[in-house]
C-alpha cells in the first residue's frame, strides 16, 4: 500500500454510496422488518365523513375476536392528550386541540376513532370490520377560501377556524404604487398535494417494565424528535426511551414530527406491556398522514417602466386541514417575507392567514414556504407578458449582481456576498440555449405546433440555525483498531449521510471513508435530524469539528511515538507520515491500540482514549440559490404537456459529493414536476378524499420525465465547510418553472393560468375559455 | 379463522415450507416466512411496484398474488440475484454506480422489474427504458440515476453474453 496518500481528498468527489450495497440486495433493515417476539399489531378504525358526531361506539364483538388483544377508543388514551405538542411549539402555541384518537365526533375522513392491537395485521384488520359505530353527520367545512366566515367551526372549542392572522403592513408600499408605470395583480393557486414517501410511516414499540424503558424503531427524520416527544407522552425520562434507527424508507417532511398514530402505538404498548407494530397503509398514507400546498398568494406589484420592481403587497392564505401534523403552521408569514428573492423588491408590505377545515391535516413537504418562489416568479411571468418584455430581460434587469451584496432585503432578510443569483441564470440560460430555443419556438408556432419555456430563480433559506433547529452534534471515536464511529442526531432517510458524513470525517481525520461508520438514533446527542436542508451544513460541521479534535491527538500522540514535530506529520488514508519521508511512518490503528491500551506510552498529561465530541451551532440562515428553465410542447387537441428539456443551475457551494447533490435536485425536480401536471389529493364538496389509492394521486414515472441537466456555480458559504444545503431546492424551483412554460405554451391563446394542476383537462378548458 | 394450508415453494434456489390462511398474499409469505424482507410493500394494490418478484422467470406483483398460487412455484426475489455476498448482480452494480437509488425503499422492485425486462429486451433503447421501467415508482431519484442504470446494466449483460 502506498503511503504516500496524502493528496487523496475525498470532499468533492463522486464516492459510491456506502449504503448502497446492503440497500440493492435487499438487506436494507426498515421498520417493517423488525420482527420481535409475542409483537402484536395494530390498525386504526378511521372515519369514512368529514365531520361528524360519534353517537354509539360499541367495540365488544371486536373485543371477542380470537386474536385480539386490546381495542381502544379516544376515551382510554385521553388522559395522555395534554402532551402531544411536537418540540418545535413552545406551550404557549396557538393548537387545535390534540389527541390521539378522535373522541366524541369525527374531524376529516381518515381520523382514527378506534386501534385494534391483534396477533396479526389480518386479525386486527378482522376486527375493525366488528366494531359497531353511528354517526351523526354535520356540515363540513372542506373549502379553506370561506372557511374563516363559515358559521361551522371544524374544532368547536376554538370557536372559529381562522388559525392565524400576520399582518404587516407597510406605508412605504403605497408611495410607490402611487407612482408605477404598471401595477399588475394576480392570485395564483397551488393545490392539494402529499408527500408520498415509498415507505408508509411505521413504528414498532416495546415496554420493557421493571427497566422502565421504552425501547423504539420508527421510520423517522428526527430519532431525537421521538425519543423527546415520546418520553414525555409516557411519562418517562429521556434516558429511558432508547430509539433505534434503521433504514427510513423517504420523508420529505412527512417523517419530522410524531402522528397521532404514533403517540397511540407508545402508549398502548406500555398499557399492554408487548411489543406493537403499526405499519401505515397507503390509503392511510394518501389520506391521513399530511398534505400540503392548500395555499394561495394574492400579489400586486408595482413596477417601473423600465421594467423594475418597485414593491408588492401580498396577501396568503393556506390551508391547515383539522390536525396539522407537528403543529398549526405559519409557513405564510415565511413565504411573505422570502418573496423578494433574489431580486432587488423595494418595500413590501403582507398578511398570512391559516384556517382549519375539515380535511387532512397540513404538514412539511420539501420546501414548505416555497409559495414565495411560486408567486413571484409566476408573477414575473406575468409581469413580463403585460409589459411585453422577454422574461429573461425581465430578471436580468431585476436580479441581485454581485456588486449589490451584502443586501439588506425591506422584508428584514439579509443576505450575505456568497449567494450567486446572476451567475445561475445566466448559466442556466446558456444551458437551455435560450435564444435558440425562441427562434425554435416562433418556427414552430408556424407549423401549429406549441412550445413554452419556464424559468424560476430563487434564493433557499437553508440549514436554518434557530431554536431546535440550530446545531447538531457528532460523538466521534476512533477504535482500537483504528476503524471509525460516528455517533450523530441525523437521521438519514435517502440523503446519503452515510457516505458524505464518511467523506467530511474521512479528509479531516484522515482516513478512508470505508473506514467511518455514521450511527443514528440512540446513544447520539440531540440534534432536529434531518430535514430542512440542514444536514450539509449543520450536522457536516459538527462531523468535521469532532474529526479535527480527535486528528489534532492523534497528530500529538503520533509525534510523540515517533519523535518526530507535529507540524511534520501529515494524516492520510489511516496512516501518520513525515511530510516528506513517507517511510518514516505508523497507522492511525497503532495510535489507536496506544490510547487505549498502552496509555502509558502517551505524551505526558494526554488522556487516555481517541474520541471527541463537538457541536456547531448554525448562523441563522445559509443561502443557497438555483435557477430552473424548462421547455414543454403542449397538444392542443388533447391537452397534453410534454417536457422536452430541463436544465438546473445551482449554487450549495462546495458540493461534498456531486452525485448524491445531482441526485437531491433530480428527485426535488420530479416532485415538482408531478405536483403540477399530475399530482392532486382532491376532495369533492362533503370532504371526501377521491385520491385514495395510486391509481387516483399521480405520482409521475420514468415515463413523464425528462432527462434533467444540471450546472454548478461554486460560491462557498461562510460555514466551515464551506456547504450551503440543497435538499429541498429540486422541489422549490420546478413548480413556477414547469408552470411558467405551460404559460407560455399557452400564451398564444391568449389565456392567462393561475390555478395548478396544469392537468389535459384543465389545460382543454382553458383553451376552450379562449376561443369563447 | 380459516383453515392454514400447507405451502411449498422454491425460493432463492431454496425448497421453503410454510402454513398461511388461503389469503395470505405472497408478499406477506416470502416476507415473514420466507426471511425475504428485501420484498417491500409500497402499495398493496399492485401501483408502486416494490414488492416485484419472479415467479417461475416471469416479473409479478408478489401484494397482488396469494401464497397458494405461488405453491409449487420457483420464485427470485431481489436477495437472489447476487451469485454471492461479495458480488452484486450487474442490475445492482449499476444502480449503485449511477445513484439510482436514494432511500433504497423502492430498489428491489426496480431491481428485480429491470433485470427481468432486460432478459427480454437486451439492448433498449432510452424510450424503450423509460417505458420499460414505468410500472415501478420512486419517489426520491427521479428517475435519472435508474434510467442511467439500466442503460449500464444492458451494457454489461451484453458484454457479458457476448464474452
Amino acid at each position: 500500500m502506498s503511503q504516500t496518500a496524502a493528496a487523496a481528498r475525498y470532499v468533492g468527489q463522486s464516492v459510491k454510496r456506502l449504503e448502497d450495497p446492503r440497500l440493492v440486495t435487499g438487506h436494507g433493515r426498515y421498520v417493517d422488518d423488525i420482527v420481535l417476539p409475542g409483537m402484536l399489531h395494530a390498525a386504526f378504525g378511521r372515519s369514512d365523513l368529514a365531520r361528524a358526531a360519534i353517537t354509539r361506539l360499541d367495540t365488544s364483538a371486536a373485543e371477542a375476536l380470537d386474536g385480539v388483544h386490546a381495542v381502544c377508543t379516544g376515551a382510554d388514551l385521553n388522559s395522555h392528550n395534554d402532551s402531544l405538542r411536537a418540540s418545535l411549539y413552545p406551550p404557549e402555541s396557538p393548537a387545535p386541540p390534540a389527541n390521539m384518537l378522535a373522541d366524541g365526533d369525527v374531524r376529516f375522513v381518515g381520523d382514527p376513532y378506534v386501534m385494534v392491537v391483534a396477533e396479526s395485521r389480518y386479525i386486527a384488520e378482522d376486527a375493525l370490520d366488528l366494531v359497531e359505530v353511528e354517526f351523526e353527520p354535520l356540515v363540513p367545512v372542506v373549502d379553506y377560501e370561506t372557511a374563516a366566515e363559515s358559521d361551522h367551526h371544524v374544532h368547536p372549542e376554538l370557536g372559529g377556524n381562522l388559525a392565524h392572522d400576520l399582518p404587516v403592513p407597510n406605508p412605504a408600499t403605497d408611495e410607490a404604487f402611487a407612482d408605477a408605470a404598471h401595477i399588475i395583480t394576480e392570485t395564483w393557486h397551488q393545490h392539494r398535494q402529499t408527500n408520498v414517501p415509498m415507505e408508509t410511516r411505521g413504528i414498532v414499540a416495546s415496554w420493557q417494565p421493571h427497566a422502565g424503558v421504552m425501547e423504539v424503531w420508527a421510520s423517522t427524520q428526527s430519532p431525537h424528535e421521538l425519543q423527546l416527544v415520546g418520553a414525555r407522552v409516557l411519562g418517562i425520562g429521556e434516558h429511558k426511551m432508547v430509539v433505534h434507527f434503521g433504514d427510513v424508507g423517504g420523508g420529505f417532511g412527512q417523517k419530522m414530527f410524531l402522528g397521532r398514530e404514533d403517540m397511540a402505538v407508545l402508549v398502548v404498548a406500555k398499557l399492554l406491556g408487548s411489543p406493537v407494530k403499526w405499519i401505515e397503509d397507503r390509503r392511510e398514507n394518501l389520506l391521513a398522514s399530511n398534505h400540503a400546498r392548500i395555499e394561495q398568494m394574492s400579489v400586486k406589484m408595482a413596477v417601473g417602466e423600465d421594467g423594475s420592481f418597485l414593491a408588492a403587497d401580498l396577501d396568503q392564505l393556506e390551508d391547515d386541514g383539522a390536525y396539522p401534523l407537528g403543529g398549526p403552521a405559519t409557513p405564510g408569514a415565511m413565504a411573505t417575507m422570502l418573496f423578494p428573492g433574489p431580486y432587488r423588491m423595494g418595500p413590501v408590505s403582507w398578511r398570512a392567514r391559516t384556517v382549519y377545515t375539515n380535511t387532512c391535516g397540513r404538514g412539511a413537504y420539501r420546501g414548505p414556504w416555497q409559495m414565495e418562489s411560486v408567486a413571484r416568479e409566476q408573477m414575473i411571468d406575468r409581469v413580463a407578458r403585460e409589459i411585453g418584455m422577454d422574461p429573461l430581460e425581465l430578471r436580468r434587469r431585476n436580479v441581485l449582481t454581485p456588486e449589490d451584496l451584502p443586501y439588506q432585503v425591506s422584508t428584514g432578510l439579509h443576505f450575505e456576498t456568497t449567494i450567486s443569483p446572476e451567475q445561475t441564470l445566466e448559466q442556466a440560460a446558456e444551458m437551455i440555449g435560450y435564444d435558440e430555443f425562441r427562434a425554435e419556438q416562433a418556427d414552430a408556432r408556424k407549423e401549429g405546433r406549441y412550445l413554452g419555456l419556464g424559468m424560476a430563480l430563487y434564493i433557499e433559506p437553508t440549514s436554518m440555525g434557530m431554536g431546535p433547529l440550530g446545531t447538531e452534534s457528532a460523538m466521534l471515536r476512533v477504535e482500537v483498531d483504528g476503524h471509525v464511529n460516528v455517533f450523530m442526531g441525523t437521521g438519514s432517510h435517502g440523503q446519503s449521510l452515510e457516505t458524505t458524513i464518511a467523506q467530511l470525517v474521512a479528509d479531516e481525520l484522515g482516513v478512508r471513508p470505508g473506514d467511518v461508520t455514521l450511527h443514528q438514533g440512540h446513544g447520539s446527542g440531540y440534534g432536529f435530524g434531518t430535514g430542512g436542508s440542514r444536514s450539509a451544513v449543520i450536522a457536516g460541521s459538527a462531523a468535521r469539528a469532532a474529526a479535527s479534535g480527535v486528528r489534532d491527538k492523534v497528530v500529538a500522540i503520533a509525534a510523540h511515538l515517533m519523535e518526530a514535530s507535529a507540524d511534520d506529520l501529515e494524516v492520510a488514508d489511516g496512516v501518520i507520515s513525515v511530510k516528506g519521508t513517507p517511510a518514516a511512518s505508523m497507522t492511525l490503528a497503532q495510535v489507536a491500540a496506544t490510547a487505549y491500551q498502552n496509555s502509558d506510552a502517551l505524551p505526558p498529561g494526554t488522556e487516555a482514549g481517541l474520541e471527541h465530541t463537538a457541536r456547531y451551532k448554525a448562523p441563522p440562515s445559509t443561502h443557497s440559490n438555483a435557477c430552473h428553465i424548462c421547455t414543454c410542447e403542449l397538444d392542443p387537441g388533447t391537452g397534453k404537456v410534454t417536457l422536452l428539456r430541463y436544465v438546473v443551475s445551482e449554487d450549495c457551494g462546495v458540493l461534498i459529493n456531486p452525485m448524491v447533490v445531482d441526485g437531491q435536485i433530480a428527485g426535488g425536480v420530479v416532485q415538482g414536476i408531478g405536483g403540477v401536471l399530475y399530482e392532486h389529493a382532491v376532495y369533492d364538496e362533503s370532504g371526501n378524499p377521491l385520491a385514495s389509492t395510486f391509481l387516483d394521486y399521480l405520482v409521475p414515472t420514468a415515463a413523464e420525465v425528462p432527462e434533467l441537466q444540471t450546472g454548478h456555480v461554486v460560491v462557498p458559504s461562510d460555514t466551515p465547510g464551506g456547504h450551503k444545503g440543497t435538499g429541498e431546492g429540486g422541489a422549490i424551483g420546478a413548480p413556477p418553472a414547469v408552470f411558467n412554460a405551460v404559460a407560455d405554451a399557452l400564451a398564444p391563446f391568449g389565456v392567462y393560468p393561475n390555478r395548478q394542476p396544469l392537468d389535459p383537462n384543465t389545460v382543454l378548458s382553458l383553451i376552450a375559455s379562449a376561443s369563447n | 379463522m380459516a383453515d392454514q394450508i400447507p405451502l411449498s415453494m422454491t425460493v432463492n434456489g431454496q425448497t421453503r415450507r410454510g402454513l398461511g390462511e388461503p389469503r395470505l398474499t405472497l408478499a406477506d409469505f416470502l416476507r415473514e416466512q420466507a426471511n425475504c424482507t428485501g420484498v417491500h410493500l409500497g402499495c398493496e394494490h399492485g401501483v408502486c411496484g416494490s414488492c416485484t418478484v419472479l415467479m417461475d422467470g416471469e416479473a409479478v406483483r408478489s401484494c397482488l398474488l396469494f401464497a397458494v398460487q405461488a405453491d409449487g412455484a420457483d420464485i427470485t426475489t431481489v436477495e437472489g440475484l447476487a451469485p454471492d455476498d461479495e458480488t452484486l448482480h450487474p442490475v445492482q452494480e449499476a444502480f449503485r454506480d449511477c445513484h439510482g437509488l436514494q432511500c433504497g425503499f423502492c430498489t428491489p422492485g426496480f431491481v428485480v422489474s429491470v433485470a427481468a425486462f432486460l432478459e427480454t429486451n437486451p439492448d433498449p433503447s432510452d424510450d424503450e427504458i423509460r417505458h420499460g421501467i414505468a410500472g415501478n415508482l420512486c419517489r426520491c431519484t427521479g428517475y435519472q440515476g435508474i434510467v442511467a442504470a439500466t442503460r449500464q446494466a444492458a451494457a454489461t449483460m451484453k458484454g457479458s453474453r457476448q464474452s
